[in-house]
């Protein structure tokens, strides 16, 4: 795979097509894209909440670096899976992506247009082909309003998509579609379970037919039982409306079931990112292998062979991050080049021009293979 | 009722026919006349019995302050001194007599009729306004926050420095031919803070939640999430806070008149409670029946208040 080299060409397209009116734009996004080329392209993406002091005139003493330098591409009907412990950005990546965030720099290229410049009606456009599953199912529906309006809201919002007497049917054909009974498009969230709750969530993003659907962990609120009929709900959808994921998550098995490409986070910046297979069976990055080697394991003999990486201390602060490489300070193979230079994400010199699947993208000076989840 | 049920039926033939579903079962079609959380709302309002009782004392209460003629044929203003704190009659249903009369021998009920007005325009007056002011003012603190939040919480924080008793008797100063207007406006003007801050943190509270983020990431504008989002899930407090001190404005109209800064030449059940109270020794009467009417109007708007806020909680129909 010449990933690089492709990621390279496509990124001057983008720069070339810079179109400035809405018009323009909304050809832009019109257009369709293609299977496995990239849809979503994010580029050094950073966002820094800054920390103030003072009530009337406050001043800026510091910043949270929650995301900070993020790139990678979505390619067009995959699913990409996002995972890293609690509070590494994941989150406040898919509220970039979404634009519900302002990014402090870097680009997010839809179609060639980078969304975070942009602002009105080429916005909303955006928003129809970009839309958002959230992790709780509890608060992501206003408890005051009927299901029948709270997917229909899309429609009122965007009037063009679903003439007004249509509205009705498309809103039970969509209750329909996530496994609901039309019927119930009077009710009130609290009507429902937490399964329940989350497919009205699905329907209300897949309201306006959108290219990209963004789940900021979609299950990891519900009870185990119910996140495999949600997961494979979202893969059906995925096949029938031709949609690209991007799927945030901690369960490492979740989403190595629903990822054709990983990408593992750590402090605001991407440590490794591959296809599932690179990523579970061939992780070169520590990070990785320390995360991959707390995944539980049914079988006891092949739990007890295996090694478990135990990393000491806490994650670092966010507000004051290490130098160079973020994983140094909690890293068992971390030596002085670790805390001088920042490590890229790139394949690591050692496996480049190798046909290894352990040759992708990992962000660690001194990479290398080590078969964590098989180890026996 | 039964037209309710015949527009029903309309409806039901009329959306069931072209569809062909057959499953539909006849009292779907009933709620599908209109199914928005204010009209839910209402249709759960008019089975409530709180509702109904509290909504029968307040037209009562209306059409006693905009008809007063229709209850009494007693004058309340002259006072017959040979009726010196007579105490109640209460055979007499109707007459000047039925709840006796006052040190100055004049009717009490001609002037718990009479002094419905006043009192009512200055509780619902002062009431409309305070609410309206500090739901705006409390709504945009709290939704856009930084200096707009910077700016208004400070102005509230003024504001509520003023005592109302105080800072209304100075603007009250400056008015001749004081009404019950005026001094709903007076005590309106400054009385919003309470409301402002409640609403401000429900506001806060509200526009965190991940509903108000998904319609923003569906495109949705400011207006659209204040009305929709916003506004329906931080009424609740407002509506207890409001309710409450709709009694609280009328019995300060009583402190001001009292004060003799209050409604000039007009009749108050605030003004007659504290003339009622010097004889509370002697001539009970003379208080219970003013304040009592006070007290059930006050008991039916809180009433009221609880019935709508209930009402327009989904999880509590």
């Amino acid at each position: 795979m010449a990933e690089t080299g492709m990621k390279d060409e496509a990124l001057s397209d983008v720069v070339a097509s810079d179109a400035s009116t809405t018009a323009e734009v909304e050809a832009v996004l019109d257009a369709p894209v293609e299977r496995g080329e990239p849809i979503l392209q994010v580029r050094n993406l950073v966002k820094h909440f800054p920390l103030t002091q003072g009530v009337l005139f406050k001043k800026q003493v510091g910043a949270v670096k929650a995301v900070d330098g993020v790139s990678f591409d979505l390619y067009q009907g995959e699913t990409l899976g996002i995972v890293g412990e609690s509070g590494c950005g994941k989150s406040t990546v898919a509220k970039l992506l979404m634009t519900l965030e302002t990014a402090t720099s870097g680009e997010v290229f839809y179609k060639g247009q980078d969304i975070t410049k942009l602002s009105g009606r080429a916005l909303k456009a955006v928003r129809r082909n970009i839309q958002m599953v959230f992790q709780d199912p509890y608060t992501s529906l206003n408890p005051r309003m009927t299901v029948g309006d709270i997917i229909g809201e899309p429609f009122d919002i965007h009037p063009e998509v679903a003439p007004k007497g249509d509205r009705r049917r498309r809103v039970q054909e969509l209750l329909d579609v996530v496994g609901l009974n039309p019927e119930y498009i009077n009710r009130y969230p609290h009507q429902f379970s937490g399964g329940q709750r989350q497919r009205i969530g699905i329907a209300r993003g897949l309201a306006l037919n959108p290219e990209i659907i963004i789940c900021d962990e979609p299950v990891s609120a519900l009870d185990v039982s119910v996140q495999a009929q949600v997961i494979n709900l979202m893969e059906k959808l995925q096949d029938e409306f031709n949609l690209s994921y991007v799927f945030i998550a901690h369960d490492l098995s979740i989403v190595r079931h629903i990822s054709d490409r990983v990408g593992v986070m750590y402090l605001g910046k991407l440590a490794e990112i591959g296809t599932d297979a690179e990523i579970y069976d061939h992780p070169t990055h520590p990070y990785t292998q320390a995360l991959l080697s707390a995944v539980p394991v049914p079988d006891p003999e092949a739990r007890e062979g295996r090694e478990r990486i135990i990393l000491t201390g806490d994650v670092p602060s966010p507000a004051n991050p290490p130098s160079g490489c973020r994983f140094r300070t909690r890293c068992w193979k971390a030596q002085d080049k670790c805390a001088e230079e920042v490590p890229v994400l790139a394949v690591p010199e050692v496996f480049a021009g190798r046909s290894t699947l352990a040759a992708h993208e990992s962000a660690c000076h001194f990479a290398e293979e080590k078969d964590v989840v098989h180890a026996a | 009722m039964p037209e309710l049920n015949d527009t029903a039926t309309a409806r039901a033939t009329a959306t069931v026919s072209p569809a062909g579903t057959g499953d539909v079962t006849p009292e779907k079609p009933k709620k599908e006349t209109s199914n928005s959380l204010w009209s839910n709302a209402w249709r759960d309002l008019r089975r409530r019995p709180v509702f109904i009782v509290s909504a029968v004392i307040i037209l009562l209460l209306l059409a006693i302050s905009a008809f007063p003629g229709w209850f009494t044929d007693a004058d309340p203003k002259p006072g017959d001194l040979t009726h010196f704190l007579q105490k109640p009659n209460f055979s007499h249903i109707g007459d000047a007599d039925w709840f006796g009369y006052d040190a100055q021998g004049r009717s009490i009920y001609a002037r718990v009729i009479y002094g419905a007005r006043a009192s009512i325009i200055v509780g619902v007056v002062t009431t409309a306004i305070v609410t309206v002011l500090g739901m705006l003012i409390g709504m945009i603190a709290g939704y856009f926050g930084g200096w707009v939040d910077a700016v208004l919480s400070r102005l509230t924080d003024i504001f509520s420095g003023v005592p109302i008793l105080l800072g209304s008797l100075v603007i009250l100063q400056a008015f001749t031919g004081r009404t019950a207007w005026t001094v709903s406006a007076a005590i309106g003007v400054l009385g919003w803070t309470q409301i402002t801050r409640v609403m401000r943190g429900a506001v806060i509270t509200v526009k965190q939640a991940d509903y108000v983020q998904a319609a923003r990431a569906l495109g949705a504008g400011s207006g659209r999430i204040l009305m929709k989002h916003v506004l329906p899930n931080s009424l609740a407090p407002v509506i207890v806070v409001a309710t409450i001190s709709l009694g609280m404005y009328i019995s300060l109209e009583a402190t001001l008149s009292y004060l003799g800064i209050g409604i000039q030449n007009g009749i108050s059940w605030g003004g007659d409670i504290s003339d009622g109270s010097e004889q509370i020794r002697n001539a009970l009467h003379v208080l219970l029946f003013p304040a009592g009417f006070l007290s059930v109007t006050v008991l039916a708007f809180i009433m009221l208040g609880d019935a709508v806020r209930d009402a327009l909680d989904p999880k509590l129909r």
